[in-house]
């Protein structure tokens, strides 16, 4: 094992975790997740967050349907959509998302298509941008452990 | 692995049976309860809760139980049976109605949760789940018969999840008002 490159990798993944909570991606509960993860789960919060990409598209797929068309919107399946994806994006501490749920939501409420057919983009872009980051944080994880490393347990405040 | 006669009063191992329409949660919580040393089984609703207990009327689907079930929890807001008539459901059971049953909820709303704790819930939980919840949660089902004293005491000492303080805060406001209204 090279010590050296396992550092610096090591060095890389801790920098690059702190930079997704400083920008507001992650939050608190991702960090619960991660003390969820042992050598004998090591893909535990790739699968969880693997089950909420999968989730979200399901949810903005239909959601879509519903805001389809202006004169027959159904706000209520709208509105569940809107509170499952609020629930599973707090779950996995995927703070943006949710934050745009929140928003979301209140179009939903004052029965705002327009308002609502923002947010779903909005959602939309969000999550296909989280998964391209944790992807790459997954990848780094994958380089130490490829490298003869162990990942960092980082506490972020 | 034949465990049919495994009654859980001879192991320390609780079987938690986990209700949740979410499958992110569901994938969480059977984790979070895995770590804390217990069996888990997870469904996606209040029926299937129901047809796993064999309280569903369903005479075929008793067999499905292999091992006797310690505690429910389940999310509050879910298709169908919500998790507050799953406890109804529970609680009206004679066999079912001593299994503690924890509610779930992201929403925090203090009418929901009291009538949760006055059909009998043994505790309210706010989502999203941590690990803290779930082994303060355990430690409180292992204690059995003592936790029904530290039971009461823990939900009128305030606690992160349950802003029961907030009926201290009215109470008080509303004797002042009662006071105002007197003196004037």
């Amino acid at each position: 094992m090279n010590t050296v490159v396992v550092a610096q990798l090591q060095r890389q993944f801790q920098e690059y975790l702190v930079s997704l909570y400083q920008q507001g991606f992650l939050d608190n509960q991702f960090t619960e997740l991660r003390k969820l993860q042992d050598e004998g789960t090591p893909d535990f919060v790739a699968e969880v967050v693997s089950l909420f990409f999968d989730d979200c598209s399901k949810l903005i797929n239909s959601m879509s349907r519903s805001l389809g068309r202006p004169e027959s919107v159904d706000f209520k399946q709208v509105d569940s959509g809107v509170h499952q994806l609020k629930g599973s994006s707090s779950s996995v501490g995927a703070r943006r998302v949710k934050n745009v749920c929140i928003s979301f939501k209140e179009c939903c409420d004052v029965q705002n298509r327009e308002g609502c057919l923002r947010c779903l983009q909005q959602v939309d872009y969000e999550y296909k941008m989280l998964k391209t980051k944790l992807e790459d944080l997954f990848n780094l994880e994958q380089q130490i452990l490829q490298a003869g490393g162990t990942i960092p347990q980082i506490n972020i405040n | 692995m034949a465990l049919g006669d495994l009654s859980s009063s001879s192991t320390s191992e609780l079987h938690v049976l986990a209700v949740d329409d979410s499958i992110v949660d569901r994938k969480v919580i059977e984790r979070l309860l895995r770590i804390s040393a217990c069996k888990v089984t997870t469904v996606e609703s209040g029926t299937r809760a129901l047809q796993y207990l064999g309280l569903d009327g369903d005479k075929g689907s008793s067999g499905l139980k292999d091992l006797k079930v310690n505690l429910i929890v389940t999310d509050y807001s879910m298709p169908g049976l919500t998790g507050y008539e799953l406890l109804k459901k529970i609680k009206e059971s004679s066999a079912f109605r001593e299994i503690p049953v924890v509610i779930m909820s992201s929403e925090n709303i203090q009418p929901r949760i009291e009538q949760c704790m006055t059909e009998g819930a043994e505790d309210f939980l706010l989502k999203p789940v941590k690990l803290a919840d779930v082994k303060r949660l355990k430690e409180l089902i292992m204690r059995g018969g003592e936790a029904e004293q530290e039971k009461t005491s823990n939900l009128i000492i305030s606690s992160p999840k349950r802003i029961l303080q907030n009926n201290f805060f009215f109470n008080i406001f509303f004797i002042i008002t009662i006071i105002v209204i007197f003196i004037a």
